[in-house]
Formats: structure tokens, sequence, C-alpha cells
């Protein structure tokens, strides 16, 4: 064990963000401010989730960290061994495995249960911003549920690319209540956004946490004549031949030579085993 | 059986206080008084000055009386709301003004169909009636689509004439209607009026052209009478 | 006997009823004891110069400044006592507001349809077709090219942004438009296509304006009634006409006289 207290931060912070994290699990939706502190890695490097998981961890969990549905690249692994070392908990890259999973960009493609925690790192947490610059005008939007604005952004999808090509952060009206920013997860997981596990969403710069209760109602924003469509690229994994799951284009080799594969490392792994 | 009373003005007096100049007040008109019955047409005469402008403006709702009735159609300017006074002169109250007043870019036929347009009347029609009118004037129809603010005075009088005839407005005021026309215009003008009296229109008119005013008038008044004996100051 | 003049059976019931309207800063006065009414298809005029309270009167009445004291009725209701969320949308359904520039009123970085399709989705409409159908017939008659639905008001000129600005806020059909100097900082012709162009939507659409300008000759052209403001009080009223060609106060015929010939 280190010198740092158990998950690196404070008891009164915890206490603070595990408050930010209730009130938004009581208001599914709701964009919750709270003290976001310095952490000892850059923005952008998920300080949000990185906080979110420290106020959520237990000695007794395991954690397991993905980005981009991969467990191995250098985010996911740096955060994955900075809780190995701040709190001791045991970590892995098992999808079924683990209590607590922090993710940037994807949701894993093994189903959740309701006995985990899925943890989103968030870059810009308000989905009205795009149109919207002023932070008193959104929260009153927000207060007065005036969505309309979502709509023109989708308009303007349709207007300038004859479809809606927001393929990611596709936001969606949560609970019938308030529109939200999944964070930036393929348009593709958004179904699966309604789901038995706790999903908490952090946002360190912005200082803005919010959350999903199990089961709540997740509803993509659309148009009657341009309903919402879950897209992914059309083709296989090339090593587990999957054609279900959320599929990363990959340029193999010199020739440009392209393929795809599974963008959930562990799922293509254990179809393979 | 007599005619219905349309115009009926007694005891109508009207001031103009200057406040730029120490507030000096001009008395112009002082104990007017007129009838108009349907039917009629009356000529303002009287000097340069005497008030003759001063009583149509006032007829017209366009001036605010210091004192008196002004009935026009049953209701009294004196003392009526600008919503009456606009809703009169939409469809009861016509004027020919020696002035065009228009939105610089308007076309002459909607300029002339603007009066019908505002009772309602369907777009299509509203312009055949006003191209008629037009038409009835000699204004060459190369013109129609052209703003009158470009128009020689001749034109730009055709224009004010028909805006003022292509409604059937039961009381209709006229200033100076034949001042800058032709013979040919002069006398289209002339059966137009002509034809406003046998409908049973009301008129009241400045006319400096003797002859017109001799041939169309039933009767004159002169407003010199009316001109107030000079007030200390 | 009498004959049965139509034109003058009005609807007696204003669309709108203002009373003693006043709002301060600090010790000085914005507009003070402002009553009014306006009835449906009226056009009021509100001249008077810089800081004669004309501006703060129309924020006022949009609720963009709060009031202190003062009513204004609206179809039977104050709504400057209405909850936040039914103002805002009285706003964007019943009433329209037009920015003198155009830019405060537009969306600049989203395309002209879904600027004027904005108060359409607010309003719940969820058919991008019909969205996009109504936004051209609304581009059309407002004469803008249908065919630049999907060209941002940045590329447009200031007369064109201005029309635009006014499809975005008529495209539902709102019974009160407030406009603030509507025309100001327009070229000559422009402001002339412009004021044709308002003059028709109001007859057709039978709407109420409240117009804000300095501008003499706009309020002579559009305005069936003039309110002359002063030091945040209203002078004169009346008829548009007789109240530019027989002003009764010093202030307004000093501002009549100001006007330089055309």
């Amino acid at each position: 064990m280190s010198d740092y207290n158990f998950a690196y931060l404070d008891e009164p912070t915890k206490k603070m963000i595990r408050r930010a994290i209730l009130k938004g699990l009581a208001v599914p939706g709701y964009q919750v401010p709270f003290a976001s502190r310095e952490m000892p890695m850059p923005y952008g490097w998920g300080t949000g989730g990185v906080q979110v998981t420290a106020a959520c961890l237990t000695p007794e969990d395991t954690l397991k960290v993905i980005d981009q549905g991969s467990d191995d690249t250098t985010n996911a692994v740096s955060i994955r061994s900075f809780f190995a070392k701040v709190a001791g908990v045991a970590t892995t890259t098992r999808t079924a495995e683990a209590s607590v999973i922090q993710t940037r960009h994807r949701i894993p493609e093994t189903p959740l249960r309701s006995d985990q925690v899925l943890v989103y790192q968030v870059p810009i947490p308000e989905p009205l911003r795009f149109l919207e610059p002023r932070e008193t005008e959104t929260r009153r939007m927000h207060a007065l549920e005036e969505y309309g604005l979502m709509h023109v952004k989708l308009y303007e999808d349709i207007a300038r690319h004859g479809a809606i090509a927001t393929s990611y952060a596709y936001p969606a009206l949560v609970n019938g209540r308030h529109v939200f920013d999944p964070s930036p997860i393929p348009r593709f997981d958004n179904p699966r956004l309604e789901s038995p596990a706790i999903q908490l969403f952090g946002a360190g710069r912005e200082q803005r946490i919010y959350a999903l209760p199990p089961f709540t109602s997740v509803q993509s924003l659309d148009f009657d004549d341009h309903p919402f469509e879950a897209s992914k690229a059309d083709g296989a994994c090339a090593l587990c031949g999957a054609t279900h799951t959320y599929l990363d284009e990959i340029v193999a080799d010199d020739q440009g030579t392209r393929r795809f594969q599974c963008s959930d490392t562990d799922y293509c792994m254990e179809r393979r085993a | 059986m007599t005619a219905q009373v349309m115009i009926r003005v007694a005891d109508v007096s009207k001031n103009f206080a200057l406040h730029a100049q120490g507030g000096t007040v001009i008395p112009v008109l002082q104990g007017a008084a007129l009838t108009v019955r349907a039917g009629e047409c009356v000529a303002l005469t009287g000097s340069s000055g005497s008030g003759k402008s001063t009583l149509l403006r006032l007829l017209q709702g366009n001036y605010a009386p210091a004192g008196g009735v002004i009935e026009v159609a049953g209701l009294d300017l004196a003392t009526a709301t600008p919503r009456q006074v606009s809703a009169l002169r939409r469809g009861t109250l016509g004027y020919v003004s020696q002035f065009l007043r228009v939105v610089p870019r308007v076309p002459a036929l909607d300029v002339v169909a603007d009066p019908l347009l505002t009772l309602g009347m369907e777009e299509g029609e509203a312009r055949d009636r006003a191209g008629a009118l037009l038409a009835q004037l000699n204004l060459p129809e190369r013109l129609w689509g052209l703003s009158p603010t470009t128009f020689s005075g001749g034109e730009q009088q055709r224009v004010n004439i028909a805006r003022g005839f292509v409604h059937p407005y039961p009381v209709l005021l006229l200033d100076e209607p034949t001042a800058s026309l032709d013979p040919v215009n002069r006398a289209v003008v002339l059966q137009l009026i002509r034809d406003a009296k046998a409908r049973g229109a009301a008129l009241v008119g400045i006319f400096h052209d003797a002859p017109a005013r001799a041939e169309i008038a039933d009767r004159e008044v002169d407003v010199t009478v009316f001109s107030p004996q000079a007030v200390p100051a | 006997m009498n004959v049965v003049n139509t034109a003058l059976v009005l609807e007696d019931t204003p669309l709108l009823s203002v009373s003693g309207l006043t709002r301060s800063y600090g010790a000085r006065i914005g507009c003070k004891d402002v009553v009014f009414d306006l009835y449906p298809g009226e056009v009021m005029g509100i001249v008077g110069e810089s800081g004669s309270g004309k501006s703060t009167l129309l924020s006022c009445l949009a609720g963009h400044l709060e009031t202190d004291a003062g009513q204004v009725v609206y179809q039977g209701q104050d709504v400057l006592t209405l909850p936040e969320p039914a103002r805002r949308r009285l706003m964007r359904t019943d009433w329209a507001f037009v920015h003198q520039h155009a830019r405060d009123g537009l969306r600049m970085n989203v395309s002209a349809g879904g600027n004027v399709g904005e108060r359409l989705m607010a309003g719940g409409a969820r058919h991008y077709g019909n969205i996009r159908k109504t936004a051209e017939d609304w581009l059309e008659r407002v004469e803008i090219d249908p065919g630049r639905i999907d060209d941002r008001p940045s590329a447009f000129s200031g007369g064109m942004q201005q029309r635009l600005q006014i499809a975005r806020g008529l495209v539902t059909g709102p019974k009160l438009v407030l406009m603030d100097e509507p025309t100001g900082g327009l070229d000559v012709s422009v402001q002339a296509r412009l004021l044709d162009l308002l003059r028709g939507l109001v007859r057709r659409m039978g709407l109420s304006v409240v117009i804000v300008t300095h501008d003499i000759g706009v309020v002579r052209l559009l305005a069936d009634r003039l309110m002359v403001m002063r030091h945040g009080q209203v002078v004169e009223q009346g008829l548009t006409d007789r109240v530019l060609d027989d002003p009764q106060h010093a202030y307004t015929q000093l501002l009549v006289n100001s006007v330089l010939p055309t």
C-alpha cells in the first residue's frame, strides 16, 4: 500500500463526489456540478472518470479500464495501474469479472449485469453546447425542457449530409426528461444505454457528473422521416468473424489493405478462445 | 326623400400652437359649419390661406379640431379613437391627396390595389380592378410595374386618383384632383366624380380649376367666412 | 335610416393591454407609466430620440428586461407574472421579436432552413420533410431564393439577414410582433423592400405590431398609430398621420420638424 489515501482522493472529496453521483442517479441525465480536483494526469485523459471511479471503488472491487474498447492502450493501461497502485484493487481485462469498468468511447459488448458499474470519461457533457455557447442559457433550456435546438442540430446534419451524420456522442432523451450527451460512444452503442448496470458519467474539466440508473429509458433523438439507426461498419471481424459487434477499420499494411476487427478486444479474444 | 347626411361639421375651430416660437397660437378656423348629403359634391372655395386645406384635413381626420363636431358617416372625428378613424378610412372615407406617399419600390398597380387588399379583397381581383382604373386614366401599362415615385407629376396624380376611386367610398375628399392633368385625363376624372355622385357618394373637394368646379359641384362653400378675427396673442 | 357601417364594427377586446409600465435604472427613469392598448391587426409605432425609453419599453414588453411596475396583459393574462416556462413558450409561439441587428436574432452557424425551422422544432415538429417544406415556403415569402435554404446567414446580405430573421419569427404564425429598429442600418433601397414586405405580411397575417424606430418615414408608412416618447414618458399618441401632421406637444413638433426633407 502506498502513502496515498485509498483510491488517491481524500475522504471529504470522495464524499462530495458521491453526493453528486447520488444526485445524478436521482435525476437521471441531469448534469450535477461538482468540485473537480486536480488529478495526476492531464485533462482529456479521463480525469472526470477517474474521480468518479475513485469515489466508487471499495477494496473488494475488480477494475477494468477500456479505451475505445481496448484494454491495452496507453490511457487504459495507465489508469488501470494508477488504481492498482493507489487503491490496491484487483484489475482485470475480462468484462464479466469486473465490478467497476471505466471506459472511454465504448460500452463493452458483453452484456452488463446489475452488480456492475460503468464509468464514462466525458469531454463535453453539454449536448446543447454546439449551438448555444452560453452556459446560463443552456441550463435554463434544460430546466424548461426547451430542446428544440437539439433537433436543429440533427436538421443541420440531414440538410448537409442527407442523413443524420452524427455518428458518436449522439444525443438522447433520458427518462423522458433530460436530453444528455452519452459521451463520444458510437451511436451503435446508444440502444445499449438501457442497461441493468449503473452508468456514471464524469467530466473533469467541465466539472459535471451525471448518471443513468439501471433500466432507465434512453431515447435517441430523431425525426419521424429520419429515424435513429444504430449503425456500424458493414463487415465482419477479421479475427473472430463477428458481424454483430462494433468494428474498427484498420489499415493492415503499406499497400493500404483495410480490414475490420472488433473494437472490444476482450470480447473478440473471448470468442476466439 | 332627402338623401342621408354623410358629413356634418358644426362650430369647428382649429388653431396651431407653435411651441418653437414661444407658444404662438395661430387661429385658422372658427365656427366652421358644413353639411354634405349622399350624392352631393361640395366645393370649398376661398383665397389661398383661407383654410380650405385645413378643413379638408379636418374632414379626413388628419388634423385634430380645437372644438366642435366633425361627423363623417356618423363618426365624430373630434372624439373618435385612432382605431375608429382608421376603420373609417379603410372602407368609408376616401381621400385623393395632392401628394403621393408610398413605400418607394412598390409598383403603381399595387399602390392602387392597396386599399382593396386592406379591405380583404383577393389579390388577383384587386389588381384587376386597379389595372382597369389605371387604363381608364390612360396610364401606360408599361408604368404599372414601376414605382410611382419615379413618375411625372401628372402620372403620380393619376395614381393618387385611382387609389381614391378604386373602392366605392361613401365619402370622398378631393384635393385638387385635376390640377396637373391634360384635358383628356381631366375629362376622365370629372366623369369618375360624376359616377361617384351618381352612386350616392358624398364628395368634398378643393378645385382651383374653376370650369371643373362649375361642372361638378352642386354647391360652393366659401371658407373665408370661417376665418377667425385676429386674436390678441 | 342609418347606413350600417360594417367597417366600424370593431373587435373591442385588445390583444395587448399595457398599463403603468415602469422601469428605472437606479435613479434614472427608463420608462414610466406607459399605458396603451393594441388591437388585433394594428401596427403601433414608437418614436423618440436615443434615451427616450422606447427601447426600454420594448425590452420590458418582450421580457428581456425586468419591469419595476405595471401590467402587460395579453389575451387576458399578465405576461409579466407568467411562470417563466409559459412566458418563454409564448415568446416562441404567439409572439415574435425582430432585433435591429439580424445577428442578434439569428443563429449564424445554422443554415437558413435550420433558423426558420427552429421554432417549429421547439414546438414539437418532428418531420424533417415537412419542416423543410415550411422553411422553403417561408424563405419564398420573405423573398429569399429557396435554393439558398442550406446557406448560412453569414453568406447573406444585411437585407436578406433581416428578412430571414422575420421569417424565423413568423413561421409559427404569431399574433404579436415586437420590432426594434428593423430597418436601422440598412441601405435606403433595402429598407423600402423590407417595409413593403412587412406591410404585406401584416395585412395577410393580421399581425399586431409594436415597432420602435427613430425613423419618422418608417412609421408613416407602416404604423396605424404612433406614440411619441421623451425622457421615458409618452408625450403624445394617436393616429400616425395626425401626430405627424398636427403635432400638439412641443417635443413632437420639434421631432417632426427635425426630419430632413426627402
